[in-house]
């Protein structure tokens, strides 16, 4: 079989010039290594936190602040809700389901072992928050509204928390002290974490990594005391009167599963935002309703140092397939003599082409199997790195698949001018000089 | 020597050079690119603070919930960590330098201005310019009978007694040059929130702002406000000491508030220094990443020029030993190849310098950095200038010692 044969000529080729083999492998390699590991990064980071789901996920913006004190220099709307707005958003029940969601700082102390309290991120949030996120429960369920109304004492906790106080029983009825003041479990997650943490953006949560531990109804949560991480504020306010201050506090979700459902939930929001500009508590009628992937992107969640490494990275592969290029191109070039007696004795300009491109093809082979090699360096390196996105970097099989594609692709494409310029090779003068 | 017959023979071999030349252009740009960016994580881990920082200790103590004795706890401790040997202040601030919370404020020097002149950090509690060592230029610092407890601040913003909020308040320097450029600080006013007055007591050589993000904004735009905070209203005790005193003043001092009450819950200690160094830590690994695919690209290059100058070598052989023949010392071998290489690297370099400032462009609008200076493209072409001569000089070295003999040998 030909391609038997062009496997040998490669082979031989390559170790004629071991040097040069190994230099060129070792860049692609590099090269491919550099540019997987900030791409698994990158695809982590920029994925979709709720697939299935995301496309009926909407963020809710409206703009309390005074003309002459605007939120951003760059119009930009208000990241977060006053209380006021947000409560009327969610009690107005317009779309499918809505929540808002605020994060506090809260102290638990373990009631069942002798553990010493600890400090824990806390989800301050109304009752549809698990049936809109699709948090997946263990044991029990969330709260009602009318418990939340009721200021009712009850907490939901996350599998890793359950399995920390209560060894992963059921503890669904047991008590939880939180910030000094007994709550009742009423129900547990399964292991959940959305990456990113899209709800938690400006809340004062982290962007990536484990998922939070408590979560607690909104108004029981206040009712106690707890304050939220962040508030932002035009005028300088009482932190203690946050139900009626302008302070913005609370992100708000809508869940709108179709298209009717989004341009009626649009102008909903329009009509409140004029509402609230006749009521003169709003000075403008701006709103905004972006999808939760629409909203992430425009929020840049994932960090600059990310992107800015994948850009690097793929610069780097691009001139290491420059590099390739030069140097399949001058080996080959060399080997005019040897082509030439081949296209004598009856070799066609396919075949030379197709012996080439094999050669350029085992390069990238090698190169990708090193590069995946440097890949998982590359990510171990990522997973020693202090950020909080760190532990997620882990090669998996589509983008290990993915590392072999580019790979050969990469040397394929690299050894076309090469093979190109090869098959051009005219036999008469090569057979003259030699 | 004479380059016009280089450029002829370069001319026989257009496509490996057209891609060598690329690849130069390639790296240079980006190498130039990179240096910069290193440059700037440079220039953020090493930002002057202002503060005595080999001079302090913090304690961050958990207290959550409102206590009604917390001003008098506050004091009490305070007291008891002023009596250890070797402590010169104590302070509990409302924020910390080198933390990401942060207080901020827009600030305006007209009431009636629509956006803001900047934006800066507050710092609140007893103390904090003597505790942090901050250095006063102008003025004064603010005096104990100017204090006011937050929770009083707080009930007079509430019933809108702005009048009776304090009004002092230091700024620093750069915040000075920033609003009233050339001018003297100390008593002009400026306005917050809802058009509030505050005057300028005294102004503060610099003093780093925490946040992050709030430092891209002006790092040295921080003020300090008379107000007095309770235990669960700091951040935590900020201690000074002498720097060899630093790990035997932490011990004591969580031992003492331990004592005092020991249901307290230490979240954080440390000292300021590696406050600093925790802070910075993406900074310093994004500086360790940029070097190191620097330090990739030059070599993946270097080797791309070792690979292309031998073939060209071992093709020219023939011709070599003719011209070795014809009487060319080993030395103009030599420095045929080395001014061959220069050529094609300076080609790299010119188009190099033009892809260098397109990235440059595309980073300014989409990662919000500054302009690079000049000094950047200079700095580039030299490293690139050295890596090729460096690259090339072992090959050359090849040609030039291919005896005359060859040219009467057949291939």
């Amino acid at each position: 079989m030909m391609f038997g044969y062009y496997l040998d000529l490669a082979l031989r080729s390559l170790k004629r010039n071991k040097v040069l083999t190994v230099l060129m492998v070792l860049a692609l390699a590099l090269g491919i290594g550099a540019a997987m590991t900030t791409l698994t990064l990158l695809t982590l980071l920029s994925g979709d936190p709720l697939p299935g789901k995301s496309g009926q996920l909407y963020y809710v913006q409206v703009d309390p602040y005074p003309k002459d004190h605007p939120f951003s220099h760059s119009d930009k709307l208000p990241w977060l809700m006053t209380y006021i707005d947000a409560m009327n958003l969610v009690r107005a029940h317009r779309a499918q389901r809505q929540v808002a969601i605020s994060m506090s700082t809260m102290k638990l102390t373990p009631t069942t072992t002798q553990q010493r309290p600890f400090f824990s991120n806390g989800v301050m949030t109304t009752a549809e928050f698990f049936s809109m996120f699709e948090a997946p429960f263990q044991y029990g369920g969330g709260w009602s509204a009318a418990d939340e109304e009721g200021r009712a004492k009850v907490v939901v906790i996350a599998e890793s928390l359950n399995n920390q106080l209560f060894a992963g029983a059921d503890s669904v009825g047991r008590t939880l002290r939180i910030n000094d003041q007994d709550y009742r479990i009423i129900g547990v997650l399964k292991p959940w974490a959305p990456q990113p943490h899209f709800y938690s953006l400006y809340l004062g949560g982290r962007d990536y990594g484990d998922g939070d531990t408590v979560f607690v109804p909104l108004q029981s949560a206040r009712a106690a005391g707890m304050d939220p991480v962040n508030s932002f504020s035009y005028e300088a306010s009482d932190r203690t009167k946050l139900e009626t201050s302008t302070s913005i506090w609370l992100g708000v979700w809508a869940q709108l599963p179709d298209a009717a459902a989004v341009s009626s939930y649009r102008s909903f929001l329009t009509d409140y935002a004029k509402e609230q500009v006749a009521l003169g508590r709003f000075q403008q009628s701006r709103v905004g309703l972006s999808g939760l992937m629409q909203w992430l992107d425009d929020q840049r969640v994932v960090p600059d140092n990310v992107r800015m490494q994948n850009g690097l990275a793929f610069s780097f592969l691009l001139i290491c397939i420059v590099n390739t290029v030069g140097l399949l191109l001058a080996k080959c070039l060399r080997r005019s003599n040897e082509i030439g007696v081949r296209r004598a004795l009856g070799a066609s300009r396919p075949a030379i082409f197709a012996q080439f491109m094999v050669e350029a093809g085992l390069v990238g082979l090698a190169g990708g199997m090193l590069g995946l090699l440097f890949a998982e360096f590359g990510l171990w390196c990522i997973r020693r790195q202090p950020a909080e996105y760190a532990s997620l970097a882990h090669l998996d099989v589509s983008m290990f698949a993915s590392t072999f594609a580019m790979a050969l692709a990469a040397s394929l494409v690299a050894g076309i001018l090469p093979a190109w310029r090869a098959c051009a090779v005219t036999p008469a003068p090569q057979l003259k000089s030699a | 020597m004479d380059i016009r017959p280089i450029l002829f023979a370069l001319r026989r071999h257009k496509l490996t050079c057209c891609l060598l030349v690329l690849q130069i252009a390639f790296t240079c740009a980006i190498v130039c690119n990179t240096i910069f960016l290193i440059g700037q994580r440079l220039e953020r881990i090493n930002l002057p603070s202002g503060i005595a920082e080999n001079e302090l200790v913090y304690i961050q103590l958990a207290n959550i919930g409102g206590r009604p004795d917390g001003k008098a706890r506050a004091a009490e401790d305070m007291a008891a960590l002023r009596q250890i040997p070797g402590v010169t202040a104590v302070a509990l601030p409302g924020e910390m330098p080198f933390d990401n919370g942060s207080n901020n404020m827009d600030i305006r020097i007209n009431p009636e201005q629509h956006l803001a002149t900047l934006s800066a950090s507050q710092y609140f509690g007893e103390g904090v310019v003597k505790t942090f060592g901050v250095q006063l230029v102008e003025g004064r610092d603010l005096r104990p009978e100017e204090y006011v407890d937050l929770s009083d601040v707080f009930v007079m913003l509430a019933n809108k007694q702005y009048d009776k909020l304090p009004n002092s308040t230091l700024i620093t320097r750069a915040m000075a040059e920033r609003m009233w450029p050339g001018k003297d600080p100390l008593g002009k006013q400026f306005y917050v929130g809802a058009g509030m007055p505050f005057t300028v007591v005294g102004v503060m050589a610099n003093l780093i702002r925490p946040g992050s993000n709030q430092m891209n904004a002006g790092a040295g735009y921080s003020t300090v406000w008379p107000v007095r905070l309770t235990l669960d209203q700091g951040v935590g005790y900020m201690i000074r000491c002498a720097p060899q005193d630093r790990d035997q003043v932490l011990k004591s001092a969580v031992e003492k508030l331990k004592t005092l009450d020991p249901n307290r819950i230490v979240l954080d200690k440390g000292t300021m220094e590696q406050h600093r160094r925790d802070f910075f830590r993406n900074d310093r690994a994004m500086v360790g990443i940029l070097l190191g695919v620097c330090i990739a690209l030059l070599v993946v290059t270097a080797l791309g020029i070792v690979g292309l100058a031998s073939f060209w070598v071992a093709q020219r052989n023939r011709s070599i030993g003719v011209r070795r023949a014809l009487g060319a010392t080993r030395g103009n071998i030599l420095h045929y190849f080395q001014t061959e290489n220069f050529l094609l690297t300076t080609m790299g370099i010119a188009l190099g310098m033009v892809l260098a400032y397109g990235i440059n462009l595309f980073l300014i609008v989409h990662y919000e950095l500054p302009r690079m200076p000049a000094m950047y493209f200079p700095v580039g072409a030299l490293i690139l200038w050295g890596i090729g001569q460096v690259a090339v000089l072992g090959p050359a070295l090849r040609a030039a010692a291919v005896p005359p003999v060859v040219a009467t040998r057949s291939v």
